[in-house]
């Protein structure tokens, strides 16, 4: 097999998952040697790319953009990994869910919590549309690989990224499957 | 009393006439996933996920109300088995709003020890996000009705171990959910005694302690175990 | 009060009869239609004419045509008036004396009445359901009597286990050998319960029956008592029934007052009270475990059986619990003998069973007909078919519990056994007939509404399975389903079956699992992008 193709993406999340991605330390170094990072909120470009291998995505699905992401990411990727609980479950950023859809939320955050100046922001065309429901990943596409945890330990990253460059199947089991 | 011979997953088990299958499966140490089941107060046979195959017997049998027979075939781990199991405690997480990473029991919980153990790494259904209240007006307890799973633990631990019956439910199927009294405030709840058995009863994040933040509550069952030994074999012990 | 005392009573009460009666439909589909104003106007219009010494006028029960009520048919052999309204009344008395009738006539000898093989429904539509002299004039009571006064309890229940008769509530489980369970069981207390939670969409059988002929019930339910040794009996019927549970308190009072219930039934040893406990409306509460609960005063919830309410009911003592129309069958049974009860119907399926046939239908009625009549009798014969000219598409058995039968299956005989292979039941005996507007993934979506609101809540399986199997089925009907989703419907709808608790959610799952299985291609239609919007953007 030549050099792996991998992306990593940010979506609805915190970037809690990217960091603990960073805390796999020295095997960055070896996984280095394998791979080719070639979209990544680390790196450079700004297309998602061609062919890619793998694809780690940080975070649900909150957003008009994401789900165009989405979408490119499934047609461009062969592994799609829900990475982090936010993208397996909603989590967190699910967490407005309950309160309906965007204008109640917005009236909530915006000017009900709001200590001075309470308006709802609008920048069309700006800031991407929210979506009435935040889905975790696979309501929007298929997903490969399910990879919890908020963060998951940079160990089970790392258990995770051995089986998919071993060619093993991507199912973690026991304690690895722990969320939150 | 007599004692009955059976097989559980093959193995020969022996288990006095007045056990169940669940109580003789746990001394002979073979596992059976349970959620609503607590030692100590009535079963209820509602969580489904204890249910096992027996040999003979069409339908599938909840191990927790369920007692052994002579010469009984009992099969608890089936790939059958382990599917639904799964099934139901995505269904759980599905239902209403388990964001393990900011629950109080994050690490101590039996919903997410179950997720551990059959197996999910999703859930395939669609999350119901139904908009739930915290009630926190007890002086020191809160209910999060977020994290119930409607096990009804603490409803019998209050009502049988406690004597006092603060807890029951109300409504019906989706909307079912666990009151105080007759449908007022916990704090306002003028029968609860402070006891805080159902804190310790309570496998999730639901019930709690106020002041306890992420993954600080934990569950001390041995307190329960204490009780009910206490009283049920004047053993005072724990 | 024994026998002889019955037989004068009878004697009276057919002493006291006029010539002519004309017996008006006054049970509660009739009633809706101003039954209550054409009764009186009927009385009057007799007194108008002089003819009060000839004629009397009879309230009377179903007379189950119920979609050409209110129904007014004339003793002995006049005619039948269908959707008779009280201005027809003058006419109709008019006619007694030869003048031409402007009211409707109906025929008597159409497939819907002449088919019929009526047992429990003998004496609905002819007696007045509010006396006790009516029902006792044609020969009620007597096999009570006959019971009480010269057979043993066991023999009553050898009676019932020889007529072959079952349960008539779902699940067909032989009556005798219910009975017999309880009767052989040692304890200090028994209980006899009617289960008259008929909860069912369009089903309406029992509250038929306990308007037009109550009496029967209490019967049926004093004989049972008497076979397994219990002294209290409860009604469990639903709130939405006052005028059932109004005709029942008036003929317990009155079966009281004979001595027929009570104290010393029939100057006998054996005393047998019975209550009625009224239901709030939860559909679980028909599930015998959940009603019991209920009549404790606790919330209706079931539990895991065994040990069973003929082991272990009503606060823990052994209890046999009947459904209104097995009850209803039993004075029958006594009269006739097990061997007449044996000869109609199937070799598994013995006697008859009444049916309420609703949906698109011609003749929205009751019917009671011999076990291993052919769908294709009831619907399109006895049914009259989809009114207007339209093509029965399927039947629904069972309820929110059965299936649905396609017309391509309407040579099945109606039977236990041949509804379950079709994958539905006979439940408690509703018959929902769709045509071909009908659209089956709407009738599935319904009926796991219905399911889905009233799951007890208890389990976890049938409380969040129902929410999502609904989920899906919307998702499907509003055209944004995936093909794959019917792989997860057809999963859910096996585990919620194979794993739930009580009745309600193991066949909570079968109205769709039957449409899956032979209508397929209406899931697919709206699933396939393109077809499956426009579809539902049309009928939107």
């Amino acid at each position: 097999m030549g050099r792996l193709r991998v992306a990593t993406v940010w979506m609805g999340g915190c970037s809690g998952c990217h960091m603990s991605f960073l805390d796999m330390d020295e095997f960055l170094i070896d996984l280095a040697d394998l791979a080719d990072v070639v979209y990544s909120p680390v790196a450079d470009p700004k297309e998602y790319p061609e062919n890619v291998d793998l694809c780690l995505v940080e975070g649900a699905v909150a957003n008009d953009e994401h789900v165009e992401l989405a979408h490119t990411i499934r047609e461009r990727t062969k592994i799609v990994v829900a990475f982090g609980d936010c993208a397996v479950t909603g989590n967190v950023t699910a967490m407005r869910n309950p309160l309906g859809a965007v204008e109640p939320i917005l009236q909530r955050i915006y000017v009900e919590a709001a200590t001075i100046h309470g308006r709802i922001p609008f920048e069309k065309g700006i800031v991407p549309e929210l979506l009435d429901r935040v889905a975790p990943l696979h309501e929007i596409i298929p997903v490969d690989a399910f990879l919890p945890g908020c963060p998951p330990p940079a160990p089970r990253i790392r258990k995770m990224l051995e089986k998919i460059v071993a060619g093993e199947p991507a199912v973690l089991e026991g304690d690895d499957l722990k969320p939150g | 009393m007599a004692v009955k011979t059976l097989t559980i997953d093959d193995k020969p088990v022996s288990a006095r006439e007045d056990q169940t299958i669940l109580e003789a499966a746990r001394e002979a140490g073979i596992g059976i996933p349970t959620l609503c089941q607590l030692s100590g107060v009535a079963n209820l046979g509602a969580c489904r996920l204890c249910l096992v195959e027996v040999a003979g017997v069409p339908k599938l049998l909840p191990a927790c109300v369920t007692l052994v027979q002579e010469g009984m075939q009992v099969f608890t781990n089936t790939e059958r088995l382990r599917e639904y199991r799964k099934m139901i405690v995505e269904l759980l997480f599905a239902e209403r709003n388990h964001v393990c990473a900011v629950c109080v029991a994050n690490g101590h919980c039996e919903l997410q020890n179950l997720a551990i153990a059959v197996g999910m790494d999703h859930v395939r259904y669609s999350y119901r996000f139904p908009k739930l209240e915290v009630d926190t007006t007890h002086e020191k307890f809160g209910i999060d009705h977020n994290r119930c799973v409607l096990c009804a633990r603490c409803v019998r631990v209050c009502d049988e171990i406690e004597g006092a019956h603060t807890w029951d439910i109300a409504g019906r199927g989706a909307k079912s959910h666990i009151i105080s009294d007759m449908n007022v405030p916990w704090g306002s709840a003028t029968s609860c005694t402070s006891c805080g058995k159902c804190v310790q009863a309570c496998p999730t994040g639901a019930i709690f302690k106020l002041g306890a933040t992420v993954a600080e509550q934990i569950k001390d069952r041995t307190r329960l175990d204490f009780i009910v030994t206490a009283r049920e074999k004047k053993q005072w012990v724990g | 009060m024994d026998l002889s005392d019955l037989q004068e009573i009878a004697q009276k009460e057919n002493a006291a009869a006029k010539p002519m009666r004309i017996r008006c439909c006054t049970a509660a589909g009739c009633l809706s239609q101003d039954g209550q104003a054409l009764k009186k106007a009927l009385d009057e219009a007799v007194a108008a004419e002089g003819l009060s010494d000839k004629v009397e006028v009879v309230g009377v029960g179903c007379m189950g045509l119920c979609s050409q009520g209110p129904l007014v048919q004339i003793d002995p052999d006049g005619p039948l008036y269908e959707k008779v309204t009280p201005a027809d009344a003058p006419s109709i008395i008019a006619s007694l004396k030869g003048e031409k009738c402007k009211a409707r006539v109906g025929d008597p000898t159409i497939p819907f009445f002449s088919k019929q093989v009526p047992i429990v429904l003998e004496n609905s539509g002819r007696i007045n359901p509010e006396r006790i002299e009516s029902y006792i004039a044609v020969g009620g009571y007597q096999p009570l009597c006959h019971v009480v006064r010269e057979m043993q309890p066991l023999e009553v229940c050898d009676l019932i286990t020889n007529s072959g008769l079952r349960g008539r509530g779902g699940a067909g489980y032989p009556t005798g050998l219910k009975w017999a369970t309880v009767a052989k069981t040692d304890a200090e207390r028994k209980f006899v319960v009617c289960n008259a939670d008929e909860g069912d969409p369009g089903a309406f059988m029992d509250r038929s029956v306990l308007e037009s002929d109550p009496h029967r019930v209490l019967e049926g339910m004093a004989i049972a008592a008497y076979a397994v040794g219990a002294s209290q009996g409860y009604v469990y019927v639903r709130g939405e029934y006052p005028l059932a549970i109004s005709r029942l308190k008036t003929a317990i009072a009155q079966a009281r007052r004979l001595g027929i219930l009570g104290t010393g039934v029939f100057e006998t040893r054996f005393d047998f009270r019975v209550d009625i406990r009224i239901g709030a409306g939860a559909f679980v509460c028909g599930e015998e475990t959940a009603l019991m609960r209920s009549i404790e005063g606790q919330r209706g919830t079931p539990r895991p059986r065994p040990p069973f309410p003929a082991a272990r009911g009503l606060w823990g003592y052994p209890t046999v619990i009947n459904n209104v129309e097995t009850l209803a069958n039993v004075p029958a049974i006594v009269r006739n003998g097990a061997e007449w009860f044996a000869s109609i119907g199937t070799e598994k399926s013995k006697g008859t069973k009444v049916f309420a046939l609703a949906g698109k239908i011609t003749n929205t009625g009751l019917i009671e007909v011999p076990m291993g009549t052919p769908l294709k009798t009831i619907v399109e014969e006895m049914g009259g078919g989809v009114p207007d000219g339209g093509k029965v598409k399927a039947v629904q058995t069972g309820g929110p519990s059965g299936g649905c039968i396609p017309a391509e299956r309407f040579d099945t005989p109606v039977d236990y056994e041949s509804l379950a292979q079709l994958g539905s039941i006979m439940g408690s005996g509703g018959m929902i007939v769709m045509d071909e507007k009908d659209n089956m993934v709407d009738v599935a979506r319904f009926f796991m509404e219905f399911c889905m609101d009233e799951s007890c809540g208890k389990c976890v399986p049938c409380r969040a399975g129902t929410v999502q199997i609904y989920e899906i089925l919307t998702k499907i009907r509003e055209g944004r389903g995936k093909p794959e989703d019917l792989e997860v419907l057809r999963e859910l709808c096996d585990m919620v079956k194979q794993t739930s608790l009580c009745g309600l959610g193991q066949s909570a799952p079968n109205p769709v699992l039957s449409t899956l299985r032979y209508y397929r291609h209406e899931y697919d239609a709206f699933i396939t992008a393109k077809s499956g919007k426009a579809e539902a953007e049309a009928n939107a």
